[in-house]
């Protein structure tokens, strides 16, 4: 295997510049690196996640000129001069964005590790579609792995987001029904 | 323990469906996780893994490897003489393989570079070679070939381990039955693909700490498997467990990578990383077993069980991780949802060269769960009777003393079985649906806990310490792990209802054995009922050394001092009293920093027969679940439409995080009936041989994805259990065991062949129609030497929880000896 290697020496260096969250980079980074590797390594925007590398869980999806792209398939290189949305760039200042909001509410975040590119899809998806159904909604997250929630309150979430964003008051929380138990006797 | 009542008041944090502490950490990718960590001048560190199953290691080159510029240090076994395993019984693991390799995936070298890339570059120029063994492919091939052996220890040959109990005379009591069944199950082997690689950073910090920040459930066990290993004195030792992206049991273990890292940063000098691939994530494994189960039950005219008989084959893996336990695990828990008067277990792990099996969510007891009730809804059926009202019907009292000894307390069951029962309209649906649409039911108990922790000692299992500011601000430190599951928040709920406080005035330092007393883990189901008993413990005590110093400002009985809305103040006359903040000041004015400490130990269990110790829990939760699914007979497709299920949580702490935790644990019950497999398959002789994973990729190994959620009707049984903090049980683990069978149960109501074998793929449905059995699963288990039963006579047959064929030492007669659980 050792015939295959590229030889260290070799290794480019390059320049790229582009807008993070609507801020301008300019960065020297090691060619060979993914969109993911300069976000957490180069940047330190460590919010974007990684769960295979290979474009497999979605995990480190991010928004690239206002579509949703997995950034451990997107080369650097190829984002000289365009716009990268990631988590960091969610919220307007103190404000959390309707759907971090509901997200917390909603205990759609469990381990977390998933939320954030769960939530840059769901943005994308509320960017298209004001009113989502809960089809569109599993749809739009279908390229999302999670494994602790079982996705129901993370539907919930977005759809009480999509009613924030339209103006209407959130929903609740949905709560299991509570019976008040009896113990086995014989 | 906490009651109800927390000074005279109505709740008014438990219960609320409030935020987690940590939410808006997560929402905004502020969290950081064991790889989010960097230091300067950070060193990256690659494992070399065996390319082969089972070799002796002839030689290591690493000279090709150490010529790389930007390569600090090669290590290798001879390093790492110090073997180590999570249990005190099966330290047989080393950081990197030594002498022999035991499976694809087994370490053997590591590199330390400059950059991760230069360390992946010269990790692939070291040469290892090997001179071949023959290779232990499943259990049934380890049992025929005692040599070559893959460790040389254990219950002979290639079986690591072999159990054997009767309580009461089975073969008499089924010779004596009105009928007898027998089933045979096979539960397939799966992982717990947290969605976050195992991550570890080592330094040694400036306080000449040996520091580890990695993603382990378990910093207590890491600590210690850190300080052996690499004999630093555990003083100068510091694990962090930095909030983790699910564990469901996966990082419970210490792992190669967390002992390498430690090491490499004592020799460099320099903090040192690695992040693990997907792939090497898939080899490090540690999941659910696979297990072969053979059950036998005589019932009587009433179909009361008479004897019960339960046979289990674990394939273990290379290495013994938890599996001592998970053996115990497939035969203790047998007995706490149907009465049975006798009971029978027979339990053997074997070693395999495949990656080491250990705990994930509901250890060692989802497998012969799924067999037990898939057999009850067979008898049911032969019986002529209703599965649901058997089970309600036959459930155990609350307060049991089972056949094995376990000690029951409170117990939901019937309570859970009713309310799916009633949910899901059972009574005029189930049978008639139609051909292609079914519904199936199932039962389960988990434990709140183990009893026992994993090395013996008698201190606590969990503690919590407090500090109270001036500014009004507690402290709660304590050392358990959050990793996912909310347990931060827990602690924090806690705290703030015991003080009357806003659960944002608690501020929760955990996974940190510098910083907090222990907790073991998180694991078991253990950490709200532990830390959450020591946490009220420590949040009374510091309510009582502000009520003495509130009562005396006040001149007032103490009894009288009252806490809530974030005041203090005189229950007869509320008005009168102060903020929470001033009662702090005033505490530490009259009698110094206000510091208050709580702990926990489990009750001591009855049973004193060794192997007794796994399986007592302080209390157990109860769930039931109907399923109904659609399968389409072309196709063999099964297509779950809606899901009910009822937990017995005691008290739910937070109705948002419970819910997440029981459709989490559907969503993962379902993965394992249906899709996930965690198979290995042998590469043709030109190419190498080797047992390799089948699918170690998040591509290939299916689990259920958004599009694949039915609609979960979640039903939540509240009856405060009094060994828990404000009456609650746990939620984590419990909830996933009943899916696997309804959901089988559920696939013959809807077409009529049993699927006795997990998971349910289209290809055997498709078998089963074609079967003349109308059905498709295991059909032989294999002879296994069983060792002499102990034989210990239920509590109604006489005895006092000790075999009547074993010898003891007194000190064994006087605690049940160390077996070891999670």
């Amino acid at each position: 295997m050792s015939g295959s290697l590229v030889p260290l020496a070799k290794r480019e260096k390059l320049r790229l510049a582009l807008s993070v969250n609507g801020e301008a980079c300019d960065l020297v980074v090691a060619s060979y690196k993914t969109l993911l590797e300069v976000l957490r390594e180069d940047l330190g925007l460590t919010g974007t996640k990684h769960g295979c590398e290979l474009g497999e869980c979605g995990a480190c999806a991010v928004v690239l000129d206002g579509e949703l792209v997995l950034s451990c398939l997107v080369a650097a290189v190829e984002c000289q001069g365009r716009a990268v949305g990631t988590v960091e760039g969610l919220r307007d200042g103190p404000r959390l964005h309707p759907l971090q909001e509901a997200f917390a509410d909603h205990g759609a975040a469990q381990c977390g590790y998933c939320t954030p590119g769960m939530l840059m899809a769901a943005k994308c998806l509320l960017e298209r579609t004001a009113q989502p159904s809960r089809h569109e909604i599993a749809q739009a997250l279908s390229g999302q792995i999670c494994r602790c929630t079982g996705y129901l309150q993370i539907f919930d979430a977005v759809a009480a987001a999509a009613a924030l964003q339209r103006g209407e008051p959130a929903p609740a929380p949905q709560l299991p029904s509570l019976h008040k138990g009896t113990n086995n006797g014989h | 323990m906490a009651t109800d009542d927390p000074g005279g008041r109505s709740l008014q944090v438990l219960g609320k469906p409030l935020r987690r502490v940590d939410a808006v950490g997560k929402v905004t990718g502020e969290t950081l996780f064991a790889d989010d960590f960097a230091l300067p001048g950070m060193l990256h560190l690659k494992l070399v893994r065996s390319t082969v199953p089972h070799a002796r290691i002839v030689g290591i080159d690493t000279r090709a490897a150490l010529a790389i510029e930007g390569v600090r240090v090669v290590l290798t076994g001879k390093d790492f003489p110090v073997p180590f395993g999570i249990l005190p019984v099966s330290q047989d693991e080393h950081a990197l393989c030594p002498d022999k390799v035991r499976f694809v995936g087994d370490p053997v070298a590591a590199v330390v570079a400059s950059e991760e890339l230069i360390a992946e570059e010269a990790a692939r120029l070291i040469e290892v070679s090997y001179e071949p063994l023959a290779t232990i492919a499943s259990p049934e091939q380890a049992l025929k070939l005692p040599e070559p052996r893959i460790h040389d220890y254990g219950d002979g040959g290639n079986i690591h381990k072999a159990v054997a109990f009767d309580f009461g005379d089975v073969p008499a009591a089924l010779a004596g039955a009105d009928a007898v069944f027998e089933d045979l199950f096979f539960y397939q082997g799966n992982t717990h693909l947290a969605l976050e690689q195992h991550a570890a950073l080592a330094y040694v910090g400036s306080d000449g700490r040996l520091t580890i920040a990695s993603s382990t459930q378990t910093p207590h066990y890491l600590h210690r498997a850190v300080a052996k290993v690499l004999g630093v004195p555990a003083s100068r030792v510091r694990v962090i467990a930095p909030p983790q992206g699910g564990g469901f049991g996966g990082k419970t273990d210490p792992f190669s990578h967390e002992i390498v890292a430690a090491k490499a940063a004592l020799v460099t000098g320099r903090p040192v990383k690695i992040a693990l691939t997907r792939e090497e994530v898939f080899y490090c494994h540690r999941g659910r077993h696979p297990v072969l189960m053979r059950l036998r039950t005589g019932v009587d005219r009433q179909g009361g069980i008479v004897g019960h008989s339960v046979e289990t084959l674990l394939d273990g893996g290379a290495y013994g991780s938890y599996g001592v336990a998970s053996t115990f695990y497939t035969g203790a828990l047998e007995t706490v949802t149907y009465r049975m008067a006798r009971y029978r277990f027979r339990g053997c792990r074997t070693f395999t060269n495949k990656p080491p099996c250990g705990p994930k969510r509901g250890h060692g007891t989802v497998q012969p769960r799924f067999a037990l009730e898939v057999h009850i809804d067979k008898m049911c059926e032969k019986l002529g009777r209703d599965p649901a009202e058997w089970r309600i019907e036959n459930a155990v009292a609350a307060g049991s003393l089972t056949a094995n000894w376990m000690q029951l307390r409170t117990s939901g069951l019937c309570a859970c079985l009713e309310a799916v029962v009633a949910a899901s309209g059972w009574k005029s649906r189930f049978r008639k649906l139609g051909r292609g649409r079914g519904l199936g039911i199932a039962a389960s108990s988990y434990l709140c806990g183990a009893g026992l922790p994993i090395y013996f000692n008698e201190m606590p299992h969990s503690g919590v310490q407090l500090l109270l500011d001036r500014s009004g601000s507690v402290t709660a430190f304590c050392g358990a792990a959050e990793v996912g599951q909310g347990s931060d928040t827990v602690l924090a709920t806690l705290v703030a209802e015991v003080l009357g406080i806003d659960i944002l005035d608690v501020k929760v330092v955990t996974g940190d054995t510098a910083l907090g007393p222990v907790d073991l883990g998180s694991y078991s189901s253990r950490v709200t009922v532990m830390m959450g008993n020591a946490a009220v413990q420590a949040a009374e005590s510091a309510r009582d050394r502000l009520a003495d110093a509130v009562a005396a400002r006040l001149a007032i009985k103490n009894e009288r001092v009252g806490f809530g809305g974030g005041r203090v103040f005189d229950v007869s006359a509320p008005e009168q009293g102060m903020a929470f903040a001033e009662a702090v000041q005033l505490a530490e004015a009259r009698a110094g920093t206000v510091g208050t400490v709580g702990s926990y130990r489990p009750p001591r269990a009855p049973g004193r027969y060794k192997g007794a110790g796994v399986g007592p829990s302080p209390s157990y939760s109860y769930s039931a679940a109907v399923v109904q699914a659609a399968v389409d007979d072309r196709t063999g497709i099964v297509r779950v439409e809606k899901v009910w299920i009822a937990h017995d949580i005691g008290r739910a702490l937070n109705p948002v995080l419970v819910r997440g935790q029981i459709e989490g644990s559907v969503y993962m019950g379902l993965g394992e009936a249906l899709m996930e497999e965690q198979e290995f398959l042998r590469l043709p002789p030109r190419l190498s041989h080797a047992l390799v994973h089948q699918a170690p990729s998040m591509l290939e190994y299916k689990t259920p994805a958004s599009l694949d959620m039915p609609e979960i009707e979640s039903i939540l049984v509240e009856s405060p259990e009094p060994m828990g903090p404000f009456g609650a049980k746990e939620v984590g683990q419990g909830p996933l065991l009943p899916i696997p069978p309804a959901l089988a149960n559920a696939v013959y109501d809807a077409i009529g062949v049993r699927i006795d074998e997990v998971p349910i793929t289209p290809e055997k449905v498709l078998r089963a129609l074609q079967a003349s059995a109308k059905r498709y699963g295991p059909d032989k288990f294999p002879s296994v030497p069983w060792p002499e039963p102990l034989s210990v006579p239920p509590p109604w047959e006489g005895g006092d929880g000790s075999a009547l064929n074993e010898r003891k030492s007194r000190a064994l007669r006087e605690r049940p000896p160390e077996v070891a659980e999670s």
